[in-house]
């Protein structure tokens, strides 16, 4: 294993995100802040509680979940697209390293990233809302593994991408519909039957469940079938990226 | 002793059906400096690609310190840097992290007396802390150049390091490149420029179309292929040759006003005695003669046009 080249891509990556740290700060508080006042203060007072949980507090696990998974997906795909495209790539191969090395470095500095901006929404919706956390150690599983398994998604992603709209497509096309409509803003069971049945085919149903669950003890899927839902990914992920490396798909010619 | 880097037939076919390489082997020894001439599109690049890893070759094999670049790979590529040919940076990083990333992707310690020590080196130590944007095109290339040898690797390959650069760069680079000879380090660089070769190479290697056509030392090579021209300027300018000069292979040039004679330098009888007496005796009136040296370029553009011929 070289250490030595995981930590200097790590760094690296980690690098240009304290560059621009106000951005990577401040942009989430402000996000964060204008859902609480449109759908926290706006809608939120004409909607009682959902079961039994103020509307404001219920939003937060899915608002988390909605940019920890865009903000992985982004940063982890434009973090190996970017040496793709200015060519920077060369070193990478023509260094001592393999590709789970290069994903390490990568993935690991993506799910860094986006597991920061997930704590900084958590800390801002502490400011408007009150919030209890039932089971800490759950919350934090799944928000680590949401952060890993969609950091190395993003990966992908970014090694798919023969372009910049290829870049955006999935993340927009695919992603935001998905977390849309994956029980963020409201729970599945105020949903017409056959948009109930639709919805449990859509995987980030099952991971903001879980989130969710670890904040209230409440859930629109049994916990474990969202804990088996979230390792299935990983392993999807893991495993697609282990194809790539054996074949060295749009990597090695 | 081996020699630090062995290519043995290896062969490049992209998925195109393109054969990039046709069965190359070549020995580089080392501390050496090998210049390796080729048109565009010869396979100069590929083959570097290949050495280095960013490619991977479809048959052969590559030994660089005796170290099997596919099986091998991480202690073959810790000896190698390579100096692409394109500019490729992260614009809005620093020199000195960019440099400092390179060490650490080869597995290396953090050495900053030894990444000062480089910068200082190729004159980027005033700049160390500049973003790569705001550096000029010489600089940039330094800058590759820094991240090539932040590893300190025991091969460098400079792809095409001077294509685009102004001859006072260029010969900054010629000194650079001398001085990690004396270093020790072995160098193989890509040129299409011959006087490049011919400047700062030991040896010569020719490749066109994806073969070696011949490697040798410089100075071999330049006296082995070098022919001479002696050209005969005359005082009257003639319209045909004169009998007794028939058979010489002569050229008529400037309207008749010059013979030009080509021989062979190696050659123990090189003809010209006879050939100017014949002159004379012919009743032409010499007004000056001149002979020319043949550059490594006449010899390389030779080269590829019988290969041309012949396919």
């Amino acid at each position: 294993m070289n250490w030595q080249a995981i930590r200097a891509i790590y760094v690296f990556e980690m690098a240009r995100f304290f560059r621009t740290l106000l951005q990577s700060f401040v942009s989430p508080v402000i996000s964060t802040s204008l859902y609480f006042v449109v759908f926290g203060a706006a809608i939120g007072s004409r909607i009682d509680q959902v079961e039994g949980v103020s509307y404001g507090a219920f939003i937060v696990p899915g608002l988390i979940m909605l940019s920890v998974m865009t903000q992985a997906i982004s940063n982890a795909s434009f973090g190996i697209y970017f040496p793709k495209f200015i060519g920077t790539i060369y070193e990478l191969l023509s260094a001592p390293i393999n590709f789970l090395e290069i994903v390490m470095g990568y993935v690991g500095a993506a799910a860094t990233k986006a597991l920061f901006i997930g704590v900084v929404i958590l800390g801002t919706s502490a400011l408007f809302v009150d919030l209890t956390i039932q089971n800490p150690l759950a919350m934090l599983a799944f928000l680590v593994l949401t952060c890993l398994s969609f950091s190395l998604f993003g990966f992908i992603i970014g090694i798919w991408a023969g372009n910049f709209e290829q870049l955006q497509l999935i993340p927009l096309l695919v992603i935001t519909p998905l977390v849309f409509l994956g029980g963020s803003f409201y729970s599945i069971s105020m949903l017409p039957p056959v948009w109930q049945t639709i919805s449990f085919f859509n995987p980030v149903v099952y991971l903001v469940s879980g989130f969710r669950w670890s904040f209230f003890g409440l859930a629109d899927v049994p916990i474990g079938l969202s804990l088996l839902a979230i390792l299935a990914f990983t392993l999807l992920c893991l495993g697609t990226i282990w194809w790539i490396f054996k074949t060295g798909w749009r990597i090695r010619q | 002793m081996a020699a630090m880097v062995q290519i043995s037939d290896v062969k490049k076919v992209y998925g195109d059906g393109f054969e990039a390489l046709k069965g190359v082997s070549l020995d580089i020894e080392d501390g050496e400096i090998l210049a390796l001439l080729g048109p565009n599109g010869a396979g100069k690049t590929t083959l570097i690609s290949t050495i280095c890893g960013i490619t991977q070759q479809s048959a052969g094999t590559i030994l660089v310190g005796g170290h099997d670049n596919v099986r091998d790979y991480r202690r073959a590529r810790e000896l190698v840097g390579l100096v692409p040919q394109e500019i490729n940076l992260e614009p809005f990083e620093r020199v000195m992290n960019t440099v400092k990333f390179s060490r650490g992707l080869f597995g290396k310690p953090r050495n900053d007396a030894f990444i000062e020590k480089i910068l200082r080196q190729l004159s980027l130590w005033d700049k160390r802390d500049n973003r790569i944007m705001e550096l000029s095109g010489g600089m940039k290339r330094r800058v590759l150049i820094a991240k090539a040898l932040s590893h300190e690797p025991r091969v460098l390959f400079l792809d095409e390091p001077t294509a685009g650069v102004d001859v006072e760069l260029r010969r900054d680079m010629w000194e650079i490149v001398a001085g990690l000879k004396r270093d020790g380090v072995t160098i193989i660089l890509t040129t299409h420029y011959i006087e490049e070769a011919e400047a700062i190479a030991d040896r010569v290697g020719v490749i066109n179309k994806g073969e070696i056509l011949l490697v040798e030392a410089k100075e071999d090579l330049m006296t082995r292929l070098g022919q001479k021209e002696l050209r005969i300027e005359l005082q009257e300018p003639v319209a045909t040759l004169p009998e007794v000069l028939q058979d010489r292979g002569l050229r008529i040039d400037e309207d008749g006003r010059v013979l030009i004679y080509t021989y062979d330098t190696g050659q123990d009888r090189t003809g010209i005695a006879s050939l100017i007496r014949e002159v004379t005796e012919a009743g032409l009136v010499l007004r000056d003669l001149q002979t020319t040296q043949n550059s490594l370029e006449d010899i390389f553009v030779g080269l590829v046009n019988n290969q041309e011929d012949a396919a």
